[in-house]
């Protein structure tokens, strides 16, 4: 049970060793930084110490008990992050795949609108630009 | 009452500052901002659309019109963008 901010490059596999003992089901995702323009070179993550590391012990917290899981992990990248790369995973375990799954679809969906995190697009000509909030990811809260 | 006041994304880009101090009796985030608002040209784009705002009360997220009361940390931030 964890959550964790990094600014290192991270292999999602290797963070799964020992996760979940005892469960019936694990669900992970991750989410790699995608070029939408063809002209991306990176994302940079802002975030709020202090306030980041809490908010998503809590939510982790949370969701553990809502979805009475066995462990959880989330995992949040910040700093610089080229194309192609993993930005963040989040892994949870349950007796069964229904709660497992719910559960990880929770977290996604908290952490898209609630997690004190702000994207930086990086061009490949050095021009930096702020990515705005979907109002989608917003209304998929209501879900829960 | 002297509170932190902390600026983040574009908010901080556009006030030139990531943090200030401020001295003020505000009662809520947007009576504060309203103060806020007035002390520079960056202060005033920051917080030209406030619907656009979310803020954060000794780092737990808060409503706009949510009593201040003895936050010592206020933060002003775009909406978030993570995962």
């Amino acid at each position: 049970m964890a959550a964790r901010l990094t600014d290192l490059p991270f292999d999602p596999a290797h963070q799964l060793a020992g996760f979940g003992a005892g469960a019936g089901a694990v669900v992970t995702f991750t989410g790699l930084v995608r070029d939408d323009t063809g002209r991306m070179a990176a994302l940079e993550i802002e975030h709020y110490p202090g306030m980041t590391e809490r908010a998503m012990t809590d939510h982790g917290m949370t969701a553990a008990a809502r979805f009475r899981l066995v462990d959880w992990m989330i995992l949040h990248r910040h700093g610089r992050i080229e194309v192609g790369q993993p930005i963040m995973m989040v892994a949870t375990a349950a007796r069964h795949r229904r709660a497992a799954f719910d559960a990880a679809d929770y977290l996604m969906d908290w952490l898209k609108s609630r997690a004190p995190f702000w994207k930086r697009e990086i061009g490949r000509d050095g021009q930096a630009a702020w990515v705005a909030a979907k109002p989608e990811d917003e209304d998929a809260l209501s879900r829960w | 009452m002297t509170r932190e006041i902390l600026y983040f994304a574009w908010l901080r880009e556009r006030i030139g500052l990531p943090r200030e101090t401020v001295d003020s009796d505000a009662a809520t985030p947007r009576a504060l901002i309203a103060e806020l608002a007035a002390r520079s040209d960056g202060h005033a784009a920051a917080f030209d659309d406030i619907a656009a705002l979310r803020c954060a009360l000794d780092q737990v997220l808060a409503d706009l019109d949510a009593p201040l009361g003895d936050a010592r940390e206020v933060a002003f931030f775009p909406p978030m963008t993570g995962g």
